[in-house]
């Protein structure tokens, strides 16, 4: 085993030691097809979390989407996200140059891999659901053929809030919904709400 | 007799009706559904498989001493703490409160009741706790649902941690000529009250037909209820012997303690219920989650902490 998956099975079991973290499937299987897990995000961890919860074999072929200017900033992080998780690295800056990130997350899904995708863009600090952002939607347009899961992740943004050092070992529950497609006809609009309420059906009743 | 004499008649026994309750699981399975998924059935047996680990975690608990009983105990509390602050609304501003109640408040009342100090160990979390707590929680700045917020941190701590660690503080009463002998105090509360959710379980499936509320648990029947409470009693009863009761007091205390472990079921059902869950996690198979093993045991060890501790300590 190479030092890069060392490391990744580490962080995996310490995220589920930490977690409890338990995969609730609802609607839909763990599969090796082509697919876009699609979830909230709270904190930096979603998306090890999403991983340790997919079973090992489908872990190492389901890539995180992150952005390049928080990810390709420090050597330990580059280290992590190109070796470690193997991530997509894309560019968010509106006047970016250099690669298209939908063609990116195309190349990836092209080969028979999965993404894990945070169609809010940016981590939330509140309650809820922020609206997704519109690249989903070219990616659903651009690859009909993949399935579009969403994936509700229950307290990991209370397990480590943002400006906190120490998190409180809360268990996280990861909830897999049905997979989504695009409907004929559908706008850009629909498609989006239409993603974002098949992400919050996931998740427990608000008190 | 010794206290090794009466472990091992007392875990002897145990471990001989755990055989039985095996065989007969074996046997259902085999004579109903071979091979073949059955509800009932395969949870029945999943739960003796449960309790086959759990009994064993106890035994080697109470064999290592005052420091396994506290640490298995402690482990159980930390579990339960996770399981509940996880089903209840908490935020952002509550965090720091509650890395206090995990990594300050849970530990120290554990290490209070190792080194007996009685005083702290009864005020700690009901006083120092309470009143600390909110404090944190409000230099949050956040005051969306405050009272509800600062309300469900101190609950956690009492059900989970304070309740709970009355099991080890059982190793800390001096009771006259039952020098050495406590560690069978926490056998007799654990088994009395434990053998009353599994009498409860078994009654309800051969007789149930009235629940006690539809509202609140739908599996827990009038039937139930009383063979469960009664049968358990008289297990209380036959252990006198491990115990400084006599057998009328010791059945007296286990209808007690059955009955304040009915109602801690029922009382965190009722939670349960309120946040649309069935369990509070998937810890122990069959059973669910820790707390949905040990509710019992959290509303029935201060009261029998407490028996014991005004009649029989001098």
């Amino acid at each position: 085993m190479s030092l890069d998956h060392l490391i990744a099975s580490g962080l995996c079991g310490f995220a589920k030691l930490l977690t409890g973290v338990r995969a609730v499937w609802l609607g839909s299987e763990p599969d090796a097809r082509p697919r876009v897990y699609f979830a909230n995000h709270r904190s930096h961890g979603d998306f090890v979390l999403i991983w340790a919860a997919l079973p090992p074999h489908l872990r190492h072929r389901t890539r995180p989407v992150a952005g390049a200017d928080y990810w390709l900033t420090t050597g330990l992080r580059r280290f992590l996200i190109n070796r470690v998780f193997r991530g997509v690295t894309i560019d968010r800056r509106p006047d970016r140059h250099g690669a298209n990130p939908i063609e990116q997350m195309g190349t990836a899904l092209a080969t028979g891999e999965s993404l894990i995708l945070f169609p809010e863009g940016t981590r939330n600090l509140n309650d809820g659901v922020q609206t997704f952002k519109s690249g989903i939607h070219h990616l659903v347009k651009a690859h009909p053929e993949a399935e579009f899961i969403p994936v509700w992740i229950e307290n990991l943004g209370r397990v480590m809030p943002k400006g906190s050092l120490i998190p409180v070992p809360l268990l996280c529950t990861l909830t897999f919904g049905p997979a989504l497609a695009l409907i004929d006809g559908e706008s850009r609009d629909a498609f989006l709400n239409r993603a974002r309420s098949a992400l919050l059906d996931l998740a427990p009743p608000e008190d | 007799m010794n206290l090794t004499h009466d472990l091992i008649a007392v875990f002897g026994g145990i471990f001989g009706l755990l055989a039985v309750f095996s065989a007969i699981g074996a046997v259902l399975k085999y004579r109903i559904s071979p091979g073949a998924p059955h509800g009932v059935i395969d949870n029945l047996n999943a739960r003796i498989k449960a309790w086959w680990a759990m009994i064993a975690l106890i035994g080697g608990a109470i064999w290592i001493g005052k420091w396994g009983v506290i640490g298995l105990f402690g482990f159980i509390s930390f579990q339960s703490l996770r399981e509940f602050v996880s089903l209840t609304h908490t935020r952002r501003g509550d965090h720091r409160a509650l890395i206090w109640s995990f990594f300050v408040f849970l530990p120290l009342q554990y290490y209070l009741i190792a080194i007996d100090w009685y005083g702290l160990f009864s005020i700690l979390i009901p006083v120092y706790a309470f009143l600390l707590l909110p404090i944190s929680s409000s230099l949050g700045a956040d005051t969306t649902r405050f009272l509800e917020r600062a309300a469900k941190v101190q609950w956690g701590l009492m059900i989970c941690v304070y309740c709970l660690s009355h099991v080890p503080a059982l190793l800390t009463l001096q009771i006259a000529g039952y020098e050495g002998r406590n560690a069978l105090l926490v056998v007799f509360l654990v088994l009395t009250v434990q053998s009353s959710d599994v009498f409860q379980y078994v009654w309800g499936k051969l007789l149930g037909k009235h629940k006690v509320s539809p509202a609140i648990s739908p599996s827990k029947t009038v039937e139930g209820l009383v063979g469960g409470v009664l049968t358990s009693t008289a297990v209380g009863a036959a252990l006198w012997w491990i115990t400084p009761f006599s057998p009328l007091e010791a059945g007296l205390i286990a209808l007690v303690i059955n009955m304040m472990g009915f109602f801690g079921g029922f009382v965190l059902s009722a939670i349960k219920r309120d946040r649309g869950v069935k369990d509070w996690g998937a810890m122990i198979e069959g059973h669910g989650g820790m707390l949905d093993r040990v509710d019992s045991i959290s509303f029935s060890a201060p009261i029998f902490f407490h028996i014991v501790r005004y009649w029989w300590v001098a």
